[in-house]
């Protein structure tokens, strides 16, 4: 079962790895964007993993929802509503639990997804964190219905996420700040699916099979 | 690229403090969250109107709060949309009994942002209504797209609706002069260099020193074309003649027209711009009733211009004549 330590370590985790990857997406959303992606969410991750210590020994809801509701007051332009509208969605699902296994993750993260669709108005196909989160929503499902072992399944809808990721390159983007460039959106890796690749390889590696 | 900062990160809070420790006569300024506030928030019995953006753009929006603009301007980081507590407080503070406008440049995320924020004031009892300005005419085709972009037009509605505010119309007469000023404005930019967001540290994209982008926005994102550069004539028509055509323009019309520095570009520059402007305005048969020639909307450090144009009637050009007294702009007082 996925523990409430075992969220705080993913967030953790995550954070880590936007700093580590903050040039990389900032420069990913200068091709396509306004180049603050990376700078935007360093700074909200920053400010999540301050607040974590205070709801740490909250339920997963709380703990989710705070996280969430950080990102929408740090972060700015359209990844805070929408990271913070992903990570609240996800904490409503979960609840009071303390614990969670993978089926109760799955649901999460579809009530997460539906949130950032509604929120954003995108549908997969547009250039968008969609691309990366909807393929990795239905490798989890299959991997489950399959039997697959939790470590196994995290893994697929991460390589699902990766693989929507890279798909982005060649789309034209109509949602967004990309869309105002036309075709020359093509060829360039959306930062925002890249992001959310990150995010769920951080659930894989951090859950593995606890 | 060389900046007068101190540390990146803190760009924005020091301009903040800087602009209190200049104009305490005119503003204050909210910290965590932060916004500017006009001196006399609220006025009661008055609807208000706020805006907001990413910081970078100044003098808009913070530069546009006082006697006759904005009630208040709420500042995100730099090229960022601020975050709804941003504007939900300031809907707050500038809340006089009768509503507040909000006024929102068409971006995803000042959207997302802004709606949650008067999602938030409403349930608390306030009345907020927000128009959208979305006048850049360099994004042609808005079912493939997030819409055109809010540009030149943002300054000229914040300027009419805050002086038809502050002459006690309601909230749904400024609502609706808002609408009314972004269905006459529209606008399109150009670059001769991008800009460096100062925790980038670089350039958002590379521009050959022999070339020009047309039809860029305000945050620095590379334009709709890069071609060789042309001649000032030569930009100003590939400018206006897309605006003009756009409306459509027609002989006859008296406007509001802006010649807008990108930040970067010197006013010996601009007013070559304007020049042609004019001609090319006269050619057309239009009269050019009121402008402005200068710094408005700026994209930091980026060399460049935009050209914006307002059909103007007679209650457009009274409400702009009207007294403004604010940091960025000043008469009438």
């Amino acid at each position: 079962m996925i523990t409430r330590e075992d969220v705080v370590a993913w967030l953790t985790e995550f954070r880590r790895v936007i700093g580590e990857n903050r040039e990389y997406l900032t420069q990913l959303d200068s091709a396509i964007g306004d180049a603050d992606h990376g700078i935007n969410m360093d700074r909200g991750f920053g400010a999540v993993l301050a607040k974590l210590p205070s709801v740490a020994g909250s339920d997963v809801g709380k703990i989710l929802n705070t996280a969430g509701m950080t990102l929408v007051s740090t972060v700015g332009g359209a990844g805070g509503p929408l990271y913070g509208t992903f990570f609240m969605k996800a904490g409503a699902a979960l609840g009071n639990k303390t614990e969670f296994s993978a089926a109760d993750w799955s649901v999460a993260l579809d009530s997460a997804i539906a949130g950032v669709q509604q929120r954003g108005k995108a549908t997969p196909g547009e250039k968008t964190m969609l691309d990366a989160l909807a393929p990795a929503s239905a490798a989890l499902h299959a991997a489950l219905e399959n039997g697959s072992s939790q470590g196994d399944a995290l893994r697929a809808a991460a390589t699902a996420a990766e693989q929507g990721m890279h798909a982005t390159i060649p789309m034209l983007a109509t949602k967004g700040r990309a869309s105002y460039l036309g075709e020359r959106s093509i060829g360039h890796q959306d930062p925002g699916a890249t992001s959310s690749y990150l995010m769920l390889k951080c659930a894989a590696d951090t859950w593995d099979d606890r | 690229m060389k900046k007068l900062i101190n540390q990146a990160e803190n760009v924005v809070v020091e301009e903040l403090q800087g602009i209190a420790a200049a104009h305490p006569d005119l503003v204050k300024v909210h910290f965590d969250p932060n916004f500017v506030v006009r001196v006399d928030a609220p006025v009661k019995g008055k609807a208000a109107v706020i805006s907001g953006g990413g910081s970078g753009h100044e003098p808009m929006h913070g530069g546009y709060v006082g006697v006759g603009m904005l009630d208040a301007a709420c500042p995100g980081a730099v090229f960022t949309s601020p975050t709804p507590d941003q504007m939900l407080e300031a809907t707050k503070a500038v809340d006089g009994g009768k509503g507040v406008l909000h006024i929102v440049k068409n971006y995803t995320g000042d959207i997302m942002n802004f709606e949650m924020a008067a999602d938030m004031a409403r349930e608390q009892g306030i009345s907020v209504t927000a128009v959208v300005i979305d006048d850049d005419v360099a994004v042609q085709d808005s079912l493939y797209t997030a819409g055109r972009r809010g540009v030149g037009t943002t300054v000229l509605a914040e300027k009419i609706c805050g002086a038809a505010a502050e002459a006690g119309r309601t909230l749904e007469e400024v609502a609706e002069l808002c609408r009314k000023v972004n269905g006459w404005g529209r606008s399109m930019g150009m670059a001769l260099t991008s800009c460096t967001v100062p925790q980038a540290g670089k350039p958002t994209f590379d521009l050959p020193e022999d070339q020009m982008e047309i039809g860029i926005g305000i945050h620095g994102e590379p334009g709709r074309t890069r071609m060789p550069l042309k001649t000032a004539d030569e930009i100003t028509e590939m400018l206006a003649q897309p605006v003009l055509a756009d409306l459509p323009f027609q002989k006859g019309d008296h406007v509001i027209a802006m010649v807008n520095g990108m930040g970067g570009t010197p006013l010996i520059e601009l007013y070559i711009i304007y020049r042609k402007l004019y001609h090319i305005c006269h050619a057309h048969g239009i009269t050019i009733a009121r402008n402005l020639v200068g710094n408005y909307i700026t994209s930091l450090d980026m060399a460049g211009c935009s050209v914006t144009l307002l059909k103007a009637d007679d209650e457009l050009i009274r409400l702009w004549d009207a007294p403004v007294k604010t940091p960025g702009l000043r008469w009438g007082v």
